[in-house]
C-alpha cells in the first residue's frame, strides 16, 4: 500500500473518478427515496480542487450532474454540507435571510489528536495499530448509544483517510434536529472535559447513569490490552506519574510502592487493590475513561450547515479513500490497510479481463463497465457496506410508507399486502 | 321569578357547552378569543391580568417559587382578581374565559419589544408553573393529552422492569419515590435540557421523565409557543394599533402601570423650597436623588432631566411659582441669564402645569416610563440609575450613600436580573431602614410619598402583615388623601379609581 505520492493525484483522481466512485449508491443515498421536494437538488457540496482552491455552494439538478461535475473538476477532496432553502447555487437570487439551512445528518468527527495527552506511541497526525484501539472503543460506545438511547437507526461510520472517523446519522427525524439538539446529544456522549490546563477531566459522582455503566462495560474489556500493555501507561515513572496524579489523595503510598511492582498490569492491580480498601470512590473508573473515553468535537456536530469530508472522498494526504467501516468486522479494520489511490489504480490496471471481456466491454454502456470495475479492486468489499446501508434506509422507507398507506385505508390493504419475496413459490 | 328561572336554565345549559371551552383551568392560549367584548371589559381584564402578572415578578423575587408562602400569598391574588383557581369547570367559567381574553388583550400590548416580550414570557410561565403544580392526580395526564403532548405514563410493570436505570438516571431519587411517581415516556426533542445533562434515562428514542421533571418539559414547550405567538402578533400590531379605541389603552398598559398617577397634587403648597435638599437625601428616590445633585452640581439639566425631575416635583407638590422660583435660581448660577431663562426654560415649566398651549397637565412619568423610554446619553441624568448606571459606578454611588455592603450586594444581584424596581425597593428599605417595604414600587412619586410617611409616623414598620393592621392602613391612608385631595381633575370618575388603587398599593 506504500507508494503513495501527493503529486501523483492530478493523474490518478480522473481515473478514480470514470471508474471508482461509486455514484450509484452515492445517489441513491443523497435523494432519500425522492420523497421530499427538491431535496437531492438543494443539498450543498464544497470541492476542494488543486492549487487549493476552495468552492462552496455546489449543487447539483441530479446525481448524475454531480458526476459529471465531478468527472470534469476532479476536486481534490469533497464535502457534504446542509440541505438548504433554496438550490445553494442559485442563492443569490433569493432574499437576505431567506437562504436558511434546513437539514442535515447528525455527524461525529473523531480525531485521534485529541487524544494525544493519553497515548504515547503517536501524536498528532500519526496513528498505529496501537492507539486505533482507540477509535474502536470510541465507536462501540458512541454507536451503542446512539442506537440503544437515542433510537438511530441508520447511520455509516467511516474512516476519515488519516487520524479518525466519522459517523453519519440519517434517520429522517434526525436530519431535522436544531443546532440545539445536536449540540444536547454531544452534551450527554461528553465525559472527558477541560483542555491542557486540567488535569483530572473526568469527574463521576453518584448516582451513575445508565449512559456511564454502559459504556464503561464497553470499554473495560479493551483496557487492559490497550492501556496497560499497548500504552503501557504505568510502565515507568514518567508515564505513571501522570495516572497517579488522577488520584491526588493516594500519589504518596502509590509513588512508594510502584517501583517495587514489575509491570503496568500488576500495577494497576495495586492501585485497584488500594481504591478499595480506603474509601468508596469511581477512581478507577474515571482513570480508564479519562485514558479511554471517546472524545468528540462538539464544533462539527452542533452546526446544521457544517461541511464535512465526503464518504469515498480521497484524503490528499495519504492518499487512502474515506471507506465505510463495517460494525460486524469492527476489531479486524485496519487503517493502514485501507487501498490508497494509487493503489486502486494499479489494481485497475493490472486487473485480469474476463474471456471475451474487451470486447463484451466495449459493447456495454459506460455505467456497467463501472460497476465491474471497483468490483476488481480493494474497494470492494467497502463499496458493499454502503450499499447495504443504502439499502437499509430503502427498505425502511418502504416499510414506513407501506404502514402509512395501510393506516390510510383502514389497515384493509396492508392485511391483503403479499411481499414479494415471501411469494410461497419462492 | 319566572325570568330569573329561565335564565338560571339558560345559564346551566350553556354552561355544558361553556365547559368544553374550557375544560381546565389552565391553558397553552393556542386560539384567540372569538367574541364580542365590551371596551369596558377589555379593558378591566387587562389591567385586572397585568396587576397578576406583576404580583408574580414580586413574588418571584421575595419568595421562593414553589414554596408554602409563595403558594399561599399568590393564590390569595389570583382569587382577589377572579382568575382561574383549581375549582370545578361549572363554577369557574368566567374566571377561564377573563384568563383566556386578558392574556391574548396583554400580548397585543407585550409583543413590540425584546423587552417586553421577555417580561410578559417570564411572567406568563411563572404563573403557568404554579397552575401546573396546583392540578392533582390524572389531572396531569389529561391536560397534556388535550394540549397535545401525548406522554404517557409508564405502566407499573415497565416501571419495575427499568427501575435500577430509573433510580440511576434521576438525580434526587430514591427507590421509594422512584416507585411512588409516575413517569412519563417523551420523545427525545422534547426532553432536550433534560438529557443534555444527564439527568434522565434514554431509551430508544424517549426519556423517561418523572413527574417532578414533566413540568419542565411543558414549560419549555409553553414558552416555545408563546415566543413563537408574540413574533407574530408583533408583525400583525400596525392593523391593531390603527383602532383608535385601542391604542392609547395598549400604549398605557405596555408602559404598564396601573396606578396613581400623582398628577392630582395632593400636596401643594407642602413643600418649600429650602427644605429640598434634605428631603432629596431622605425622600427622594435615586433616579430624582441623582438629578437634583446634577441641577445643583452643573447649574443645569438637559431636556429629558428637566422633564423627569419636574413633573416628579410637580407630582410631590411644587406649586408653579415655586417651580419657576427653584429652576430659574439654579440656572441663572450657570450659563443662563435671567432673560433667557424668562424666554425658554419658563415657558416649558408653566407647560408641564398646563398653563400653556394644550393646557394638558403633564403626569410625572412611572417607573415604566422612565425604565423603558428615553435611555440617557452622556451628559444626560435621568432614566433609572438601576437600568441605566453602570454596576460599577453604581456600586460606588451607593457605597458613598453610606448603604451597607451587605445591602448593596442584594441590590446589585437584583440588578443583573434585571428587576430594576425591586432593586429600588431595595434601595428604599435600605435607607428607610425598614425591614419589609411594604408596597409594590411603581412610581417615583409613590416612594416620596411613602417615604414622607414613614417619616411623619403615619405607618407603622411592620414585620408581619396581618389583616387588622392592614385595614387600618387602608382606612388611615384613606383618610390621609381624603383631606389633602383638592378637586382639581374634572375626572371624578378616575379620582374613585384612583383611591381604590391607592388602597390596593399600601397592602403588603
Amino acid at each position: 500500500m506504500a507508494g503513495f505520492e501527493p503529486g501523483s493525484l492530478p493523474d490518478l483522481l480522473p481515473l478514480y473518478y470514470r471508474r471508482l466512485f461509486p455514484y450509484g449508491p452515492y445517489g441513491r443515498w443523497l435523494s432519500y427515496g425522492v420523497v421530499v421536494k427538491n431535496y437531492f437538488q438543494r443539498r450543498e457540496f464544497s470541492f476542494t480542487l488543486r492549487d487549493d482552491i476552495y468552492v462552496r455552494y455546489q449543487s447539483f439538478n441530479s446525481p448524475q450532474e454531480l458526476e459529471k461535475e465531478m468527472q470534469k473538476m476532479n476536486p481534490y477532496k469533497i464535502d457534504v454540507g446542509a440541505v438548504y432553502s433554496h438550490r445553494p447555487s442559485q442563492r443569490n437570487t433569493v432574499h437576505m435571510g431567506a437562504f436558511q439551512a434546513q437539514e442535515k445528518e447528525l455527524v461525529f468527527d473523531i480525531d485521534m489528536t485529541d487524544y494525544d495527552d493519553v497515548r504515547r506511541c503517536c501524536s498528532s497526525a500519526e496513528i498505529c495499530s496501537k492507539c486505533w484501539t482507540l477509535m474502536t472503543i470510541a465507536i462501540r460506545v458512541i454507536d451503542r448509544a446512539l442506537v440503544e438511547d437515542f433510537g438511530v437507526k441508520h447511520r455509516l461510520w467511516v474512516y476519515s483517510g488519516r487520524r479518525g472517523v466519522h459517523c453519519w446519522v440519517c434517520d429522517d427525524s434526525v436530519r431535522k434536529w436544531s443546532c440545539a439538539m445536536r449540540a444536547a446529544a454531544v452534551e450527554y456522549l461528553t465525559l472527558v472535559k477541560g483542555g491542557s490546563e486540567t488535569v483530572k477531566k473526568v469527574n463521576l459522582t453518584d448516582p451513575i447513569h445508565p449512559f456511564i455503566s454502559h459504556s464503561l462495560s464497553l470499554v473495560e474489556p479493551y483496557f487492559e490490552e490497550y492501556a496497560l500493555v499497548g500504552q503501557d501507561i504505568l510502565g515507568s515513572s514518567e508515564s505513571w506519574e501522570k495516572v497517579v496524579a488522577l488520584v491526588p489523595e493516594y500519589i504518596l503510598c502509590l509513588l512508594r510502592e510502584f517501583p517495587k511492582k514489575r509491570d503496568s498490569v500488576q500495577r494497576w492491580e495495586l492501585l485497584k487493590k488500594k481504591m478499595e480498601k480506603c474509601k468508596p470512590s469511581h477512581a478507577e473508573s474515571e482513570i480508564m475513561l479519562q485514558y479511554c473515553f471517546p472524545r468528540l468535537d462538539i464544533n462539527v456536530s452542533r452546526g446544521v450547515n457544517h461541511l464535512l469530508k465526503s464518504p469515498f472522498s480521497v484524503h490528499p494526504k495519504t492518499g487512502r479513500v474515506s471507506v465505510p467501516i463495517d460494525l460486524r468486522k469492527l476489531e479486524q479494520f485496519d487503517p493502514l490497510a485501507v487501498p490508497t489511490i494509487s493503489c486502486l489504480c494499479r489494481e485497475l490496471d493490472t486487473a485480469p479481463e474476463e474471456e471475451d471481456g474487451e470486447k463484451e466491454n466495449e459493447a456495454e454502456p459506460e455505467p456497467k463497465r463501472r460497476t465491474r470495475d471497483y468490483k476488481k479492486t480493494s474497494l470492494a468489499p467497502y463499496v458493499r457496506v454502503f450499499e447495504q446501508f443504502v439499502e437499509e434506509m430503502d427498505k425502511s422507507r418502504k416499510g414506513e410508507l407501506l404502514k402509512k398507506s395501510g393506516r390510510d385505508r383502514g389497515g384493509d390493504w396492508a392485511g391483503q399486502f403479499i411481499p414479494v419475496f415471501n411469494h410461497p413459490d419462492s | 321569578m319566572e325570568f330569573s328561572r329561565e335564565k338560571r336554565l339558560k345559564a346551566r345549559l350553556a354552561g355544558d357547552r361553556r365547559g368544553d371551552l374550557y375544560p381546565h383551568s389552565l391553558q397553552f392560549y393556542l386560539q384567540p378569543p372569538t367574541e364580542n367584548i365590551s371596551l369596558a371589559d377589555f379593558e378591566n381584564f387587562a389591567i385586572d391580568r397585568l396587576k397578576l402578572l406583576k404580583v408574580v415578578e414580586n413574588l418571584g423575587v421575595s419568595y421562593v417559587k414553589g414554596s408554602d408562602e409563595y403558594k399561599s400569598r399568590l393564590e390569595r391574588e389570583i382569587r382577589k382578581l377572579k382568575f382561574p383557581f383549581r375549582a370545578l369547570v361549572e363554577d369557574d367559567y368566567d374566571a377561564r374565559r377573563k384568563d383566556h381574553i386578558s392574556h391574548f388583550i396583554l400580548r397585543l400590548a407585550y409583543c413590540q419589544s425584546e423587552d417586553l416580550r421577555r417580561w410578559f414570557i417570564q411572567q406568563e410561565m411563572d404563573l403557568f408553573r404554579y397552575r401546573f403544580n396546583e392540578l392533582n392526580g390524572d389531572l396531569v395526564e389529561k391536560f397534556l393529552k388535550y394540549v397535545n403532548l401525548s406522554y404517557g405514563a409508564i405502566s407499573k410493570e415497565v416501571k419495575e422492569k427499568l427501575a435500577v436505570q430509573l433510580l440511576n438516571s434521576t438525580p434526587g431519587l430514591s427507590g421509594a419515590k422512584v416507585e411512588e411517581l409516575e413517569f412519563y415516556k417523551v420523545p427525545l426533542q422534547d426532553a432536550m435540557d433534560l438529557f443534555r445533562v444527564r439527568r434522565v434515562y434514554l431509551l430508544n428514542a424517549f426519556a423517561y421523565v418523572p413527574q417532578t421533571d414533566i413540568v419542565a418539559i411543558v414549560l419549555n414547550n409553553f414558552r416555545t409557543k408563546l415566543s413563537k405567538a408574540l413574533a407574530l402578533t408583533a408583525r400583525s400590531l400596525p392593523a391593531v394599533q390603527s383602532d383608535e379605541r385601542l391604542q392609547p389603552l395598549l400604549n398605557h398598559l405596555s408602559h404598564s402601570y396601573v396606578g396613581p398617577d400623582y398628577s392630582i397634587q395632593k400636596n401643594i403648597g407642602k413643600i418649600s423650597l429650602e427644605h429640598i435638599d434634605a428631603l432629596s437625601v431622605k425622600s427622594f428616590p435615586l433616579c430624582m436623588r441623582q438629578l437634583h445633585k446634577a441641577l445643583r452640581d452643573n447649574h443645569h439639566l438637559r431636556h429629558g432631566g428637566r422633564m423627569q425631575y419636574g413633573l416628579f416635583l410637580k407630582g410631590i407638590g411644587l406649586t408653579l411659582e415655586q417651580a419657576l422660583q427653584f429652576w430659574k435660581s439654579e440656572f441663572i448660577k450657570g450659563k443662563v441669564d435671567a432673560d433667557k431663562f424668562d424666554k425658554g426654560y419658563a415657558y416649558s415649566i408653566r407647560h408641564n402645569y398646563g398653563k400653556e398651549g394644550k393646557r394638558t397637565d403633564y403626569t410625572p412619568f412611572s417607573c415604566m416610563k422612565i425604565i423603558l423610554s428615553n435611555p440617557p446619553s452622556q451628559g444626560d441624568y435621568h432614566g433609572c440609575p438601576f437600568r441605566h448606571s453602570d454596576p460599577e459606578l453604581l456600586k460606588q454611588k451607593l457605597q458613598s450613600y453610606k448603604i451597607p455592603p451587605t445591602g448593596i450586594t442584594q441590590i446589585l444581584e437584583l440588578v443583573k436580573g434585571m428587576h430594576y424596581q425591586l432593586a429600588c425597593q431595595k434601595y428604599f428599605q435600605l435607607t428607610q431602614d425598614v425591614d419589609d417595604i411594604g408596597f409594590s414600587l411603581n412610581h417615583p412619586n409613590q416612594y416620596f410619598a411613602e417615604s414622607q410617611k414613614l417619616l411623619s409616623g403615619g405607618r407603622e414598620v411592620k414585620k408581619e402583615p396581618s389583616e387588622p393592621e392592614s385595614s387600618q392602613q387602608k382606612l388611615s391612608s384613606q383618610k390621609s388623601t381624603n383631606s389633602c385631595s383638592i378637586p382639581i381633575s374634572s375626572n371624578t370618575e378616575a379620582d374613585t379609581e384612583l383611591e381604590g388603587l391607592d388602597a390596593y398599593f399600601t397592602e403588603d
